[in-house]
Order: C-alpha cells, then sequence, then structure tokens
C-alpha cells in the first residue's frame, strides 16, 4: 500500500478537522482509555434519550489513525440506539478507515470502539479485535 | 561537522555487506534500519554461528562426556571468558548468563535484594530508567516495604547530580542506573555516583544495556558491583546475555532459580549450591545464541569500541544538524558528545506514530512511542517521540535519507 493510500484524503480530513469534538456538560455515558503503547488518550462523552445517541464528543490525543477512527465512529453512532451501536464491530471500523493495518496500528485504530463499548456496557466486554474470532 | 576519512566511509559502507538482512527491500525502497536500540541486525558470521551447532555439535552442556558434548561445554564457556575479558572481569567466574539485561535486573533484584532489602530502606534509581530497571524494584520495594528515590535529569537530559548526597542519606541499600540512557543516548557519569554510593555503604548496579554496544564498557573503572546487558543490542541473537557481578557479591546471593545444573548434591529434604557462575544457571541455557553471541562480541571487538563510538558520535552530529534544519522539529538529549547514537525528537503535534509511518515507506525503520521509559515521557510532557538510532551497518546517506522523510511528515501532516 502506497503512503499516499494509506493516508487517504478522508483519514487526513478527519485527522485535522475532527467532526464531533470535544466534551459534553453532564453526559450520560463517559468513558476515557488510553493505549500505552503509544500514549494515545481518548475520551468519549454521549448524551442518550430514548435509548438513543442523542450527542456525543470525544477527546484526547493520538495519531491520524486513532483520531480519524474516533471521528468517523462518533459520526456512525450519531442518532443510533445503544443495541445498533453494540452491533458496530472491529470490520465496520476497519471498514470507515478503508485501509489495511498492521497489528500495532489496528490498536490505535480500535481504541475509540473499545472505549465506547466499555462506556455502554459498564464494563469491557473482549478486546474488539476478538470478538468476531466465533 | 566533522567528516568521516574516506577510508573509514569504506570500511562501513562494506560492514553492511556482512548483514544479509540489507538485501532486502521495505515498501520497494532499500531498508534503511535505524532502531539498533531496540535490537541491532545480525552479520551473517552469527547467522552462521547458530546454523553450525545445530548442524555439527547440538548437545547439552556440562553434561555428557562425548565428543560433541565436550565441544559445546567448550563454546559456551569459551564466550564466559570472552565476556569477561570485554567487560574488564576479575575472573569468568564473575559472568553468568541470563535471558537478558531484564533478567539480569531480576536476578540482583531477587537473589540480592531479597536478603539484602527490609523495610525501611532505599533504593536509589533515576527518572530516565527503562521500564526494565524500575519495575523489578518496583515489586522488591512493594514486597520489602522499602522506599524508591530517584535521582532526576534536567532539560537537557542529564543528570542532575546535585541532590545527589541528599538522596544517598539514609539507608540506602542499592543504586540502579543506566549507563547511557535509551531515549537520550545520554552517557551518566557511572563512575562518579559509584564512588560517592560505595562512600554511602550502598551498591551500584549499572543498566548496560546500550552502553556495552555502543562505548564499551569496563566493570573494573566503573567499579560497580553489578552489571547487566543483552547480546541482541550489539550484533548477537536474542534471548541471551548476562550479568556481572562482584566475585563476593555473587558469593554470598542465594540462587535465583532453582533446578538443574545450579546444584552441588540433591536430597529429597534439601540441596546445596553450585559454584558461581554455574548456581545461577539453572535449566538448560541458551546454549546456542550464547555461543553466536561470542561470534558477535568477536566481530564488535575487530571494529573496535572506540572507532564504533566515533562513528556513532559523526552520525549524531548528522542526525542534529539535518532534522535541527527542519521547522518543528524537537530534539531531545544533550550534545553529540556526551550521548551514544540515539536521536530522540518530535516533530510540530503530528504524533510519532504519523511520522513513523510516512518514514517506514521510505524504507526507514524508526521507533515510535515512550520506548519502553514511560515516566520519562511524562516529564518531557509528551506522549510519544519518535527515534533514531545506529549502529555499525549506518552510514551518513541513511540520515539525509531519514531527513527527507521527515520533511515529507510534515508536510502531509501540516494543515
Amino acid at each position: 500500500m502506497s503512503l499516499d493510500d494509506f493516508y487517504r484524503q478522508t483519514i487526513l480530513d478527519h485527522y485535522q478537522n475532527p467532526r464531533n469534538w470535544g466534551t459534553l456538560e453532564n453526559p450520560d455515558i463517559s468513558a476515557q482509555d488510553a493505549n500505552p503503547l503509544c500514549g494515545d488518550e481518548i475520551r468519549i462523552d454521549l448524551r442518550v434519550k430514548d435509548d438513543r445517541v442523542e450527542a456525543v464528543r470525544f477527546s484526547g490525543k493520538g495519531c491520524s489513525i486513532s483520531r480519524a477512527a474516533a471521528s468517523m465512529l462518533t459520526e456512525a453512532i450519531e442518532g443510533k440506539t445503544l443495541d445498533e451501536v453494540k452491533q458496530i464491530n472491529r470490520d465496520d471500523v476497519l471498514d470507515m478507515l478503508g485501509i489495511e493495518l498492521g497489528p500495532v496500528r489496528l490498536k490505535c485504530a480500535l481504541l475509540a470502539l473499545k472505549t465506547l463499548k466499555v462506556g455502554i456496557y459498564g464494563v469491557q466486554q473482549s478486546w474488539p479485535g476478538e470478538e468476531d474470532e466465533g | 561537522m566533522k567528516t568521516l576519512a574516506p577510508e573509514r566511509q569504506l570500511d562501513f559502507a562494506s560492514i553492511r555487506k556482512d548483514f544479509p538482512i540489507f538485501t532486502q527491500m521495505a515498501h520497494g525502497k532499500p531498508l534503511i534500519y535505524l532502531d539498533s536500540t531496540a535490537t541491532t541486525q545480525k552479520p551473517f558470521q552469527v547467522i552462521e554461528a547458530l546454523e553450525h551447532y545445530y548442524r555439527t555439535y547440538n548437545a547439552n552442556i556440562h553434561r555428557g562426556v562425548y565428543a560433541i558434548a565436550e565441544e559445546a561445554t567448550a563454546r559456551y564457556e569459551e564466550v564466559r571468558g570472552k565476556v569477561a575479558r570485554v567487560l574488564n572481569a576479575r575472573s569468568p567466574n564473575e559472568i553468568v548468563f541470563t535471558r537478558g539485561t531484564t533478567e539480569s535486573v531480576n536476578l540482583v533484584s531477587n537473589a540480592w535484594g531479597r536478603k539484602n532489602v527490609s523495610k525501611g530502606d532505599v533504593i536509589l534509581l533515576t527518572e530516565m530508567e527503562h521500564h526494565s530497571n524500575l519495575v523489578p524494584w518496583q515489586i522488591l520495594a512493594a514486597e520489602k516495604g522499602a522506599t524508591l528515590r530517584f535521582i532526576p535529569f534536567d532539560g537537557r537530559g542529564k543528570l542532575d547530580l546535585s541532590g545527589l548526597d541528599a538522596l544517598l542519606e539514609g539507608p540506602v541499600r542499592i543504586v540502579s542506573l543506566t549507563h547511557m540512557s535509551n531515549v537520550f543516548g545520554t552517557v551518566n557519569p557511572v563512575a562518579e555516583i559509584a564512588r560517592r554510593a560505595h562512600a554511602r555503604g550502598a551498591l551500584v548496579f549499572v543498566d548496560a544495556a546500550q552502553s556495552l554496544p555502543h562505548i564499551g564498557v569496563d566493570v573494573r573503572a566503573l567499579d560497580c558491583d553489578f552489571l547487566g546487558f543483552s547480546a541482541h543490542k550489539m550484533l548477537g541473537p536474542t534471548g541471551t546475555g548476562a550479568l556481572y557481578g562482584k566475585r563476593e557479591h555473587l558469593e554470598a546471593m542465594p540462587p535465583f532459580f532453582g533446578g538443574g545444573e545450579m546444584i552441588r548434591e540433591v536430597k529429597l529434604e534439601g540441596s546445596t549450591w553450585n559454584d558461581i557462575p554455574w548456581k545461577f544457571e539453572a535449566g538448560t541455557m541458551n546454549i546456542a545464541d550464547t555461543i553466536a553471541f561470542g561470534v558477535a562480541l568477536d566481530y564488535v571487538e575487530r571494529i573496535g569500541f572506540e572507532a564504533i563510538a566515533e562513528h556513532s558520535r559523526e552520525l549524531v552530529s548528522e542526525t542534529m544538524r539535518l532534522l535541527g534544519e527542519i521547522p518543528g522539529v524537537t530534539i531531545y538529549g544533550p550534545s553529540p558528545a556526551e550521548r551514544g547514537g540515539i536521536v530522540p525528537f518530535t516533530l510540530d503535534d503530528i504524533h510519532a506514530h504519523d511520522v513513523a509511518t510516512v518514514l517506514d515507506h521510505e524504507g526507514v525503520a524508526v521507533r515510535a512511542g515512550h520506548h519502553c521509559a514511560m515516566p520519562l515521557h511524562r516529564k518531557l510532557g509528551v506522549a510519544a517521540t519518535t527515534r533514531a538510532s545506529f549502529y555499525v551497518y549506518n552510514v551518513p546517506s541513511d540520515i539525509a535519507v531519514l531527513a527527507e522523510g521527515v520533511r515529507k511528515a510534515k508536510k502531509l501532516f501540516s494543515k
């Protein structure tokens, strides 16, 4: 994969202009996590009304892949029911990014999803990479 | 910048031919390997030594009386002698083979530490330690109720010794520190710290994982009590390395692992221990890799530690010069004269992973992250740095490709 294919225009766009950036006041759900390997940190806030994601914000620091993945994920879950959000898996995130990732960058890409699931379930069910094995 | 003499340049360029990995391409470009601090590449001589052992004299050591067992034992013990000579130890018996630096630290923190450190005692470390020279002491301190203290580093990545006397006050049992930082490349004044520590009755452990490959060490000149290093960071295979310990300490220490070979006599109720260093080498050791490490040591010695250190300084100067010309680049650590072949940097607020990915597409392998030194990065106020590090197979043209890649990353990610 060439560099231009890897850093596709949409990834750079989401990195430089992250959607739903910031925090919510009194969020119904708020979850934070970090990737100790690269120092990435993320916080995701949700406002939930009638079991639907009414508003979502994320903040933190991270590489282009982790930030773009978080930005795309927040766009994807806006207006969705929590049950629909629970269905989102690792392949959905990789489809949004549209690139192939090695094991290290995979963790960058999945940090937002992992954090979101911890927020919704209350506890981590499994690492997002493991859940669609079966 | 001082330039390499043409004949020296030729030497280091021809050294690269000994390393089969450099016939590989990365993303269609020649591999430029700038991550030797993590692990070095291996010359074909080392790779062949591994194969030679397995093909011709594979046998367990110290047991069989048949020819190939005796050959394996002789070759293995020969490496112990070589290591003792390279470190300037008093005897090969002061050299214990381990899996590497991490195991060497853990051997001392367990075998020496559990006997000699008790509640209220102090273990003095520095703020720039690799996790391998921090976490084992944290475990020991938690078990014993001991306290950890830290020698701070300053804005240039050098240890600030102004408060050392105060840090050495009280029941300080051991000072454990890196000889050369794996992040800044800073070479620490270990001999001076050891002198002052000994004056207060503390022992000194030296993490030589970076210093032995890059500048060489002399355990008697440093007057350290223990020293650990890894073979794979100096052209040798992974999974082997050694602990140096002064004879009197090794003699007084209980074993670390129990098992075969480390015993003198075993009864069902209890056992007595083998002589040093075998008292600490339980089970079948990493015979092949240790023998191949002997070949790596020969290779390094043929080039010479002084030549390696000078080569590193030249590459560091060139890196600091070329990267320093790029706006937005921040280089951490001291001057080239005060460090080994390591240059960590950041580029604006672009994450180190992104810099490293762009460089990867140029064929350049660098490390991006906290380099197993999270407290150090926390103090710097950055989550991660990109680190270029060098060894004998690197040449100045590698640095030009690095700098060009960094410019490319800047262009790609700037808004």
